[in-house]
């Protein structure tokens, strides 16, 4: 994950700006790793956390045509050491009778929580940073994952005791 | 008041002081097409949609102000598509307007429908689907503040038809709601003052600086701001494909065009450089060759309103971000609290070299005349002599583009319209008769291809019903030139369906059709006669047809991919003179 920087995004709330930022991405070569999209407490404004991969393009370029979008209002870059990272993973897995102890066990062990559960299958929710979530995973792949949905990273800057080190990339190029 | 929707579009475009709009009605428009009627705008009736966007792009090119296109829905958005495109590559300042179906119908594959905003949301600056009629007049409002402000641009409002018919309270906003319900635009035009300051300093000391001036000074109206610059601090100046005009050409400190197709000196003066001025620039592709191995030893300073052209291709020393005029004129009160012209370094050796490469490398042709062809270079030299300097001349795009932005000598500012970034063939017609509808006091000349003329030529029906006097020389040489001349040099003369045939179309014939006088010119010395009649016709459109020497290529040339260094001069200079 070296190679990824987190954007904080913040738009207008209106028809087709999400398509905006997305196409912008695909027009300028530029690669998203992954993308959450969801309104602010102002409902003027929504906010897209967008993990960006910027061995396809510097970031400084990627913000500063993002900036253009007439929509976006502020772009935060967040630093992966100094935000707050969490992402949601929802999993469905095979759990024989003789397997569904164990992946209880590791359930419990990651602060997961069994939201569904079949004749032989439990769907499992588990939030936590990107890293618990790709542990998590691999803990559990030998089971047999039938299905898998991750939402995507959101961030905010992490809080300190000195002021959080939080670029703002908006207007500030000269 | 109570006004429908197209009431109150075609009230906010007056409020917007426009004055002309060139369109073409159809189904999901016609609301908006009854009021037009009553209005004080002119409206031209095009021929096909391409050529309303073009007539937009030549009416902004030739005036600075926004051109404004208004047509219909489905396949009447897709034909304005491509003027979207080119004036979003050239930063013209462009307002189109669609019908679109009725809204409650989008998505459902109406009759035309597409899905404009979504078709053009890349080649705007910005589009809106119109979603109430009461919106229309603060749309319209931003629209025009958007395409005219910090890096200007096309940008497109999508009316659908039931919202046309919709009924809405009058009311004109103020700036304060525009910048209310636009949170995500502000525009830096004024430049960081420490950072004109380093500008300056660097300016100072600068052996053999070169202002590499583009299309922003044109679109800053700081052609006059340029001019103190220069005549400051006596830096040679380089005049892009977009900024043809923005400095004199007759100036001895303007050396011309650089790039791919550019004259030696310029192309070589930026390479040699230890300092570029890059104002209003891009370092476009067509201006470095290889970037890797332009401009090696030179440090940047790069002046532009819009902050992702800073470091996008190269990256500067100092990167200013703001409007070309205001930095430019804090930048000569920086030089000039810093001693002024005598304070900067010595730069005779520079320019003494500078006039070695003009003496030893001029654009050159044949001019003897020995074999009686018709040079497409004499006829553009023959013109430009024979027209006032303030002659507006439009170019489309191929080898009679470059022949044009090399020969004709660019005295004044927006005289000079091209299509450059998108290179559009078929730009030239249309693009001219907004040019004039823009400025009728000047003489338009269009310089075209035949391959370019074949592409929107209908428009000369709208000129001649709308009495536009344009006059369009084609550089005919029946082939698709520049094609056939990289085919020539980068494919062994293997020519690939690039041949036209000159006689087909018969262009006089076609010319008389569409109401034009059509000449023909197939002898050198028939060139001034016909020069001279077209001229003095000022009732039509005039269309002569100069049958040139299909084997002349334009020189120098930068092969693509190669570094500027590797700049090939006309054959008869010999091999660079590096």
């Amino acid at each position: 994950m070296a190679s990824h920087h987190i954007l904080s995004v913040l738009v207008e709330n209106r028809a087709g700006v999400l398509a905006r930022v997305a196409g912008l991405f695909s027009q300028r070569g530029y690669n998203i790793y992954s993308l959450a999209v969801a309104p602010t407490d102002d409902d003027r404004f929504s906010r897209i956390t967008i993990v960006v991969d910027v061995e396809s393009s510097p970031l400084e370029q990627i913000t500063k045509q993002l900036f253009k979008l007439v929509n976006v209002v502020k772009i935060t870059e967040l630093h992966p050491d100094e935000s707050v990272e969490r992402e949601l993973m929802l999993l469905t897995i095979k759990a024989e009778p003789g397997a569904r102890g164990q992946i209880m066990e590791l359930v419990q062990v990651f602060e997961g929580r069994i939201v569904g559960v079949g004749h032989d299958q439990v769907t499992v929710m588990l939030a936590g940073t990107p890293a618990k979530l790709d542990d998590f995973e691999e803990l559990l792949r030998p089971y047999g994952i039938d299905e898998l949905q991750r939402t995507g990273r959101v961030a905010l800057p992490k809080l300190e005791r000195q002021a959080p080190k939080l670029r703002t990339v908006k207007g500030k190029v000269s | 008041m109570k006004l429908t929707g197209a009431q109150a579009l075609i009230k906010s475009l007056e409020m917007e002081k426009v004055e002309v709009m060139f369109g073409l009605p159809g189904g999901a428009i016609l609301p908006v097409y009854d009021p037009i009627i009553d209005s004080s705008i002119r409206h031209i009736l095009v021929r096909h949609e391409q050529g309303a966007g073009h007539m937009a792009e030549g009416y902004a090119h030739a005036t600075g102000r926004p051109g404004v296109a208004i047509v219909t829905s489905g396949p009447a958005a897709t034909n304005i598509v491509t003027p979207l495109c080119d004036a979003y590559l050239d930063s013209i300042p462009f307002v189109c307007i669609t019908g679109q179906v009725p809204y409650g119908s989008i998505g459902t594959d109406a009759f035309q429908e597409c899905d404009t905003t979504g078709i053009t949301r890349s080649v705007t600056k910005h589009n809106w689907l119109v979603s109430k009629a009461e919106d229309i007049p603060l749309i319209v409002r931003e629209a025009f503040h958007l395409a005219t402000t910090g890096r200007p641009g096309p940008v497109l409002i999508d009316l659908p038809k039931d919202i046309s018919n919709q009924t809405m309270e009058w009311y004109w906003p103020t700036d304060a709601d525009v910048a209310a319900d636009l949170p995500g635009y502000k525009p830096n035009t004024k430049g960081h003052p420490k950072m004109i300051q380093e500008a300056a300093k660097l300016i100072a000391k600068a052996k053999q600086p070169v202002i590499y001036a583009g299309g922003g000074i044109l679109k800053a109206r700081a052609a006059e701001a340029l001019r103190q610059l220069v005549e400051l601090t006596g830096i040679p100046v380089v005049t892009t494909l977009m900024a043809r005009g923005a400095f004199p050409d007759s100036h001895e400190l303007c050396l011309g065009m650089p790039g791919m197709h550019g004259n030696y000196t310029a192309v070589t003066a930026m390479q040699r450089a230890d300092l570029l001025i890059a104002l209003g620039s891009r370092f476009d592709d067509r201006v470095t060759g290889k970037v890797g191995g332009f401009a090696p030893d030179a440090k940047i300073i790069h002046v532009d309103i819009d902050p992702a052209e800073l470091g996008k291709v190269r990256r500067p020393d100092v990167p200013i971000v703001g409007d070309c005029r205001l930095v430019i004129e804090e930048m000569v009160k920086a030089v000039n609290d810093t001693g002024g012209s005598e304070s900067q370094a010595d730069r005779s050796a520079w320019i003494t070299q500078i006039r070695e490469w003009q003496k030893d490398f001029p654009l050159t042709y044949d001019r003897s005349g020995d074999d009686g062809s018709l040079k497409p270079q004499m006829v553009i030299e023959t013109l430009r002599d024979a027209t006032p300097d303030d002659t507006v001349v439009v170019s489309g795009v191929g080898q009679h583009q470059m022949w044009t932005s090399q020969y004709w000598k660019v005295e004044h500012p927006y005289t000079w319209v091209n299509s450059g970034g998108l290179g559009t063939m078929g730009f030239a017609v249309p693009a001219a008769i907004g040019a004039k509808v823009g400025r009728p006091d000047r003489m338009v000349w269009a310089v075209d291809g035949d391959g370019c003329f074949q592409m929107t030529a209908q428009e000369l029906v709208t000129a001649s019903s709308e009495r536009i006097p344009v006059k369009i020389a084609i550089l005919n040489n029946a082939y698709l030139g520049m094609v056939r001349q990289w085919q020539e040099m980068f494919y062994e003369e293997r020519y690939s369906e690039v041949y036209l045939s000159p006689d087909l179309p018969d262009y006089v014939k076609w010319a008389e059709a569409m109401g034009c006088v059509g000449l023909r010119v197939e002898h050198p010395e028939e060139v001034q006669p016909a020069i001279d009649k077209a001229n003095s016709i000022n009732d039509r459109p005039v269309v002569i047809d100069f049958r040139t020497d299909s084997r002349e290529k334009v020189y120098p040339m930068v092969p693509a991919g190669a570094s500027n260094d590797e700049i090939v001069v006309d054959p008869s200079q010999g091999e660079g003179g590096r």
